[in-house]
């Protein structure tokens, strides 16, 4: 999404790119945590909470993000709460 | 209280560690410093090469360490200075004929008689590295500004913080500041910002460092390179001195259209 941006205002070189790149590699070296397992944890995640609450699970987002020497696990879970079902 | 020992790393190879080693000692020197550089290279052994000393190499580091000669028989005076010395590394050996132990012995042996020992560490996370660490007040990173580079630099900056050697401090070589401004190359702040380091120095791509090399004389003393210049205000920053960073991206005039030639430094 981040590249998609960029390259609309034409800032798509390749600095960007591997800054973003570093980013993302960093954090998974950093707390020994392969992608893989960001991915598997996410799943556990979806099973866990949709056992208490409806959510959408094809929008939730699960990442690690870095603000100077922090590392956080950041998780976007939208709810699945339509008006259809409200009536 | 006697020398600061420095250590000179970076995880990945080829990034110029003994470039930097070698510069650094040599500018130190010529702020009339008592210096001692060691080569922890083992088997790889370079920086007699860079500095210009490989002919007068009788006895090296190991030796010295397993007693066949004594520390003053292994220690190399430069041609340029009388207050530079070189450990070089052995040739024939590997990283383990040296233990982190024999490097704190052999830097406490020479701290009385010093101000500065520059440690210069093999590529790599294992032996050589924690050979070279071990001793360290002060632990220079360097790195340049690419993505294998960078990552490299990251796992090394979390070992020295595991050895309690930390902070570090980063050396940025090789920087192409034209190709910065582009944006075809990771930017000094890129690099801080993904490293969350301190910044000691930026190093401009410089073909004087090749021609240098060849020649067995530190780019530092070449009054005229940015290079050169680069690292005389890293050593004066390590010596406590605030020296603000050069400008590189001053691209105007006959003299940066000159240097922008000479050394792409602009």
């Amino acid at each position: 999404m981040a590249n998609f941006i960029a390259r609309l205002i034409g800032r798509d070189r390749s600095a960007s790119t591997a800054k973003e790149r570093l980013q993302l590699v960093l954090i998974h070296d950093r707390t020994n945590l392969p992608p893989g397992v960001l991915e598997n944890l996410r799943d556990e995640m979806i099973r866990m909470i949709s056992q208490h609450i409806e959510i959408d699970a094809s929008g939730v987002v699960l990442q690690m993000t870095q603000d100077g020497h922090e590392q956080r696990l950041i998780a976007d879970i939208p709810l699945k709460i339509d008006r259809k079902r409200r009536r | 209280m006697g020398a600061k020992v420095v250590t000179i790393t970076s995880g990945k190879g080829g990034v110029g560690k003994t470039t930097a080693t070698a510069n650094l000692a040599a500018a130190l020197a010529a702020m009339e410093l008592k210096v001692v550089c060691i080569d922890a290279d083992i088997g790889l052994r370079n920086l007699d090469l860079i500095l210009g000393l490989e002919n007068r190499i009788v006895y090296d580091l190991v030796d010295a360490v397993e007693g066949r000669a004594r520390l003053r028989q292994a220690m190399i005076r430069d041609k340029r200075f009388p207050n530079l010395y070189l450990i070089p590394a052995a040739q024939t050996r590997d990283k383990t004929a040296v233990s982190p132990s024999d490097m704190i012995r052999l830097c406490d042996e020479l701290r009385p008689d010093h101000d500065w020992i520059l440690i210069d560490s093999p590529a790599g996370i294992e032996r050589g590295f924690r050979n070279a660490v071990a001793p360290a007040d002060r632990v220079l990173i360097v790195t340049n500004p690419e993505v294998s580079a960078v990552r490299d630099a990251d796992r090394i900056i979390g070992l020295v913080e595991a050895e309690e050697k930390g902070p570090a401090q980063l050396i940025l070589n090789r920087l192409n500041p034209e190709m910065a401004r582009r944006g075809e190359m990771l930017s000094p702040n890129d690099v801080i910002e993904l490293l969350a380091i301190e910044l000691i120095g930026i190093v401009p791509e410089d073909e004087h460092i090749v021609v240098a090399g060849n020649r067995g004389a530190p780019i530092a003393l070449d009054e005229k390179s940015r290079a050169g210049q680069a690292f005389r205000n890293i050593a004066r920053r390590l010596n406590g001195e605030k020296v603000p960073f050069m400008d590189l991206e001053r691209r105007d005039g006959f003299i940066g259209r000159l240097s922008n030639i000479l050394g792409r430094g602009g």
